[in-house]
């Protein structure tokens, strides 16, 4: 209890240095702060060469995609490494290899219709919304360049869709669809998918990461469509992980790592 | 009008975050902060960061919350404080 | 008397709109940094402590987006009927050849402070996703201390420790 009482001070004495130190952060939604215009004196602010640049030197309407997909090109690869490497990491806490015969492995429910009634109107509504979910995961993926959205959105959309097919119709029916041979696979093809890219453009002689190198592959008429699909491959593999790991996840979590059974 | 908007989520937020906290229920905690992933979304569609509140509304709305209920269903679903 | 009631309510809306409002949302991104991290120290259950973590979390995220409003902007995704009807002096990038992957002087012609800034969203982005998968980590390590301890309160943990009733591995 003593505990509570000095968690309270201590967190509304930080508390109160750092609304002291707010005070003298510049306006909220100015236009002028150091972070959106730069420095006086200093030079201008890298976002607003963003800002100018992406439209003419890679056709990609949304900023966003543009910066996280090539500018950061990089920082987005290591990201997908770490959404994989948390994957891994979940096998390695939770996964069971071997169950004890009965102790473990809960009861497989009958999911006909004369088993559980209960499971027709949720079973029915899902069976028609996951297909729907699927493509518009797909869309969102695609339509990245154009509209919000991209690898990782639309990857979590899709993993999500299989969750919702194991949340009400049993894992053993997704794990049909998605197995863990396959989505293990899927999440490692998707990094080696995006760093298969960068090397590509390395191997044509330019740096790592470096899409308007792959302009003679793609046969593109400048360097700037082919960075805009370089990056649509790149997000194709931020969506295979995210994807296979969202997934993993959640049958992890979901059976004790025993992968039957689950929710 | 914006600037209404902006305080009135901003208060909601601060609640739900401290009910989150405060149930005793864990199966509801999750809940209220699916809430409060959704109201942080709304948030930010209003600021303009489209991208980052699409993200928001899939990962914390959705499947973190799914997470968080999964874990509540396979440990203990009341808490002590 | 009703001079200083005037003084008093002149001074409250100074106060009001030049330190309040353009201070208010930071404020309330420390005061959510603050339950979050209250909760993080002193709840005991651990997913009480995850939720904790995961509304600092939010809280960060949020003052860092908050970092790239504009208060006349819109979202940063080209937009071609502004640019467009603004002034036939901005060349659309309209032609394939004419770019060449080369940026030269006209483009710098769009205005920066239309859009809103891109860079904040683009991280936070990526940390969102990044926070689900760690969450899921940690979430799994819940499930692995319960499966030992067969609870979730951190002083019945430390309770268990010391006497040693636990499932000890080799």
């Amino acid at each position: 209890m003593a505990m509570k009482w000095l968690a309270l001070v201590a967190v509304v004495f930080t508390g109160a240095l750092l609304i002291y130190g707010v005070s003298d952060f510049p306006d909220w939604g100015s236009a002028d702060s150091p972070a959106n215009g730069g420095i006086e004196g200093a030079g201008r602010s890298v976002s607003q060469t963003f800002i100018q640049e992406t439209k003419p030197l890679t056709h990609v309407p949304n900023m966003v995609t543009a910066v996280l997909a090539d500018y950061r090109g990089y920082d987005t690869m290591f990201e997908t490494v770490v959404v994989f490497a948390a994957g891994m990491a979940i096998f390695a806490v939770l996964r069971v290899l071997k169950t004890v015969d009965g102790q473990h492995s809960r009861v497989i429910r009958d999911r006909s219709v004369d088993g559980d009634h209960q499971r027709i109107i949720v079973g029915t509504t899902c069976k028609i919304l996951i297909p729907v979910i699927q493509m518009f995961a797909l869309y969102v993926v695609a339509h990245g360049h154009h509209s919000p959205g991209g690898g990782f959105q639309g990857g979590v959309i899709l993993g999500a869709s299989f969750i919702l097919l194991g949340l009400s119709d049993g894992m053993e029916t997704a794990m049909e669809r998605l197995s863990e041979g396959k989505f293990v696979a899927m999440a490692a093809i998707g990094v080696l998918i995006y760093a298969g890219i960068g090397l590509l453009s390395q191997f044509v002689g330019r740096d790592f990461l470096d899409y308007g190198a792959l302009q003679p592959l793609l046969g593109t008429p400048d360097e700037g469509w082919a960075r805009s699909h370089a990056m649509l491959g790149v997000e194709v593999g931020v969506t295979f992980t995210v994807t296979a790991i969202m997934f993993a996840i959640y049958v992890n979590l979901a059976s004790k790592g025993e992968l039957k059974g689950g929710l | 009008m914006v600037e209404n908007f902006n305080i009135i989520i901003l208060v909601l937020l601060v609640v739900t975050a401290v009910i989150s906290l405060q149930v005793k229920d864990l199966l509801s905690a999750s809940m209220i902060f699916g809430i409060y992933s959704f109201l942080i979304c709304l948030l930010w569609a209003e600021m303009g960061a489209v991208d980052v509140a699409f993200t928001e509304a899939a990962v914390g709305a959705g499947v973190s919350a799914v997470f968080l209920i999964a874990t509540v269903f396979n440990t203990k679903r009341k808490s002590s404080d | 008397m009703v001079d200083f009631i005037e003084i008093f309510v002149e001074r409250v809306v100074h106060f009001i709109e030049n330190v309040v409002q353009p201070h208010f949302n930071y404020w309330s991104y420390v005061v959510l940094m603050m339950i979050g991290l209250w909760g993080l120290i002193a709840k005991r259950n651990l997913i009480k402590k995850l939720i904790g973590l995961s509304i600092f979390q939010t809280a960060i995220i949020l003052f860092y987006v908050s970092l790239g409003v504009k208060a006349d902007a819109t979202i940063p995704v080209f937009d071609y009927e502004a640019e467009k009807s603004k002034s036939a002096a901005v060349v659309l990038p309209a032609e394939p050849s004419e770019m060449g992957g080369k940026s030269d002087g006209k483009y710098k012609k769009i205005d920066p402070d239309h859009y809103a800034n891109p860079l904040p969203h683009v991280l936070m982005l990526t940390a969102i996703v990044v926070g689900v998968a760690t969450l899921g980590v940690a979430l799994a390590v819940a499930q692995s201390i319960f499966k030992d301890f067969g609870t979730l309160e951190e002083h019945e943990i430390l309770e268990k420790i010391k006497t040693g009733d636990y499932v000890k591995h080799d």
